[in-house]
């Protein structure tokens, strides 16, 4: 049985309607007005998915991106890309599942794909560790930049995480450190790098692989400075607070573009990603390879200006004038 | 920013912040300039004879003698939290701290909702601290013989947690760094991201980080001090990409809150866990440096890390 989140449930009630309906017909031998019915109901479906999908607040949307059927990294290098060949490790410490990155085709062309990677179920997400990366995922990943940089691959980093991984080992391997050197390292690589979130944004963790010429996100995915639930722990002292955080955090699609955080939103199929992943996979392509030839043609050093111009004019202060003395 | 952090700060809600800043190095007194320093503050006129009590050894300590100290316990060295302007007296040669963007003030660019508003909080902030607008204090000053980048973070400006006012500043700071050849000091205390401001918080890592890589690639040397404590969003970024890293004993320093990690994983935390020994331990920090010894380091450093400090 497919998860279903609690908005969703009209959309299956009535999924199932049809379907019994057309099993109805069938074994009955009777036709053509059953197919009618069946066919308006239909229409209503789409109507209703269209109407449910197009109206989702914020916490509806973390909901959809933390989906469990939602396509994840790997599901994308499958879909959106071709020939990948995965490499593992940092050279120091370990190989993060939580991280995976290898060499990949996109639409023809030689591109150094990196992204988090949650796991499906319970044993993968051991492994994968739920999608968030020790501090050795972020150093593999800025040793693949780097590789990706000597050999002119673009780069382009896939987005999904929950946030690093607050742990033991973490704090002692330098999980801060790790992202703050990727942070500094990813505005000066001398390449092309788009980075796209996926599924969650979530805080530091996603920001590690997101310094970018280029950042989209999908339609539903979200990302945001602190997870909802953290926010209304620390804010409302009640988790329960999750989805009044979610609305005061502004972290949908639609709300970071309006705020001209990210350059593009990504549309995902009706229904969500999960509803159709090589639809959303089609999408993401198109995007990814359309904003390439874009970062492509630029010299670099009009790349890395524009990099930097990027994340520079993010913020907002008021300065009153300083008068003259 | 982590929640650990946040608690941490109501535990030591205004420590002890009563009289005088510590007097500035006598030494080299000029009276010629008025000290382009803010003025006074009004913390100082209040009534002498008051006592702080060391949380570490329990000692009462007359508050004039624990300024002087760079409110550091004469009795055990216990390092009590020290503002910004306080501390830049303490590091800076006297009239020479030529303070930047200090009219900046943060907006509630996000319109938060909430328990409680963000413009609400920030005026409540204003009014405790007229001086001070924002958690951090950036400006160019002589340590020593060096003209340095200078930029202090305040954790007692809500929790010195990092937005868009923080993150410019400092940005800022840095880039007048690079473009007139100078050291970046930065010395941080900071409960992490400011959420408030949302993505725009969190942005700023990369906006401080970015700035310092064009720092790093003209070979300009960059200290980077961390104080007690020093969380998440702040330690995910600029904090520690310093050519040196420095820290204050036994500060907190962590990425996740020790609670959150205690939560989530359900592990034992090790002893000393997220302190500055423990961190030195484990790789992260060069010296660990009490905060009367601290200029002395810096400018120590800054003689093995400038190739002509004189001419700077």
């Amino acid at each position: 049985m497919k998860h279903q989140l609690e908005f969703e449930k009209p959309i299956a009630e009535l999924q199932r309607k049809i379907h019994d309906l057309r099993r109805q017909s069938e074994s009955h031998g009777s036709g053509v007005n059953v197919e009618a019915e069946a066919k308006s109901l239909e229409a209503k479906l789409e109507a209703l998915k269209h109407q449910i999908y197009s109206n989702l607040n914020a916490w509806q949307r973390v909901l959809v991106a933390r989906h469990p059927q939602r396509p994840y990294t790997l599901d994308y290098l499958n879909l959106a890309f071709n020939d990948f060949e995965e490499l593992h490790g940092d050279r120091m410490y370990a190989d993060d599942r939580a991280i995976v990155g290898g060499f990949a085709r996109l639409s023809g062309e030689r591109v150094m794909v990196i992204g988090t990677q949650k796991g499906r179920d319970t044993k993968e997400n051991i492994l994968r560790n739920f999608g968030s990366a020790h501090p050795e995922g972020y150093r593999k990943a800025l040793r693949l930049m780097r590789l990706a940089a000597k050999f002119s691959l673009p780069v382009i980093t896939l987005i999904d995480t929950a946030g690093a991984y607050p742990g033991v080992g973490s704090e002692e391997r330098h999980i801060g450190e790790a992202i703050a050197v990727n942070l500094r390292e990813m505005m000066l690589l001398d390449t092309p790098i788009l980075a796209a979130v996926i599924g969650e944004g979530g805080s530091g963790g996603a920001l590690g692989l997101g310094v970018a010429d280029r950042v989209l996100i999908l339609e539903n995915a979200y990302y945001s400075v602190i997870s909802p639930e953290g926010c209304a722990a620390i804010l409302w002292k009640d988790r329960a607070a999750s989805s009044k955080a979610a609305e005061a955090l502004r972290i949908t699609a639609a709300d970071l573009k309006r705020m001209e955080l990210v350059d593009e939103v990504v549309p995902e199929p009706l229904g969500g990603a999960h509803a159709n992943p090589s639809s959303a996979a089609a999408e993401l392509k198109s995007a990814l390879v359309r904003h390439l030839a874009e970062v492509r043609a630029l010299t670099t050093e009009d790349r890395l200006r524009g990099r930097y111009a990027k994340f520079r004019a993010f913020g907002h202060f008021s300065e009153p004038a300083i008068r003259a003395a | 920013m982590s929640s650990a952090a946040l608690k941490k700060k109501a535990l030591i809600s205004d420590p002890v912040e009563p009289a005088v800043t510590p007097p500035p190095h006598l030494g080299d007194t000029q009276f010629l300039t008025r000290p382009k320093i803010a003025p006074r503050s009004r913390k100082r006129e209040l009534p002498e004879g008051l006592w702080a009590k060391c949380p570490k050894c329990k000692e009462l300590i007359y508050d004039k003698e624990l300024d002087d100290n760079l409110k550091v316990c004469v009795k055990c060295g216990y390092h009590f939290a020290i503002s910004a302007r306080e501390r830049i007296h303490s590091l800076v040669e006297t009239c020479s701290f030529e303070e930047m963007d200090s009219q900046m003030e943060s907006v509630d660019i996000l319109r938060f909702t909430g328990p409680a508003s963000y413009e609400a909080k920030l005026a409540a902030y204003r009014r405790k601290s007229p001086l001070l607008k924002d958690a951090v204090v950036t400006g160019v000053g002589r340590i020593g013989p060096h003209r340095v980048a200078l930029g202090v973070m305040d954790f007692s400006f809500l929790g010195g947690s990092m937005g868009s006012v923080v993150g410019e500043k400092l940005t800022r700071l840095i880039e007048a760094g690079t473009n007139q050849c100078l050291p970046v000091v930065i010395i941080s205390t900071s409960g992490g991201a400011r959420m408030y401001e949302g993505m725009f918080s969190l942005m700023q890592m990369a906006k401080t980080c970015g700035a310092l890589a064009y720092h790093a690639q003209a070979r300009l040397p960059y200290i980077s001090v961390l104080t007690d404590n020093t969380y998440a969003g702040v330690i995910a970024s600029f904090a520690t990409v310093g050519d040196v890293i420095l820290a204050e004993p036994e500060a907190e320093i962590g990425f996740a809150g020790a609670r959150v990690i205690k939560d989530t994983t359900q592990a034992e935390l090790p002893p000393g866990f997220q302190t500055a020994e423990f961190l030195q331990k484990h790789g992260l920090i060069d010296a660990i440096v009490s905060r009367n010894e601290m200029k002395a380091k810096l400018i120590r450093f800054l003689h093995f890390l400038l190739k002509n400090p004189t001419q700077r």
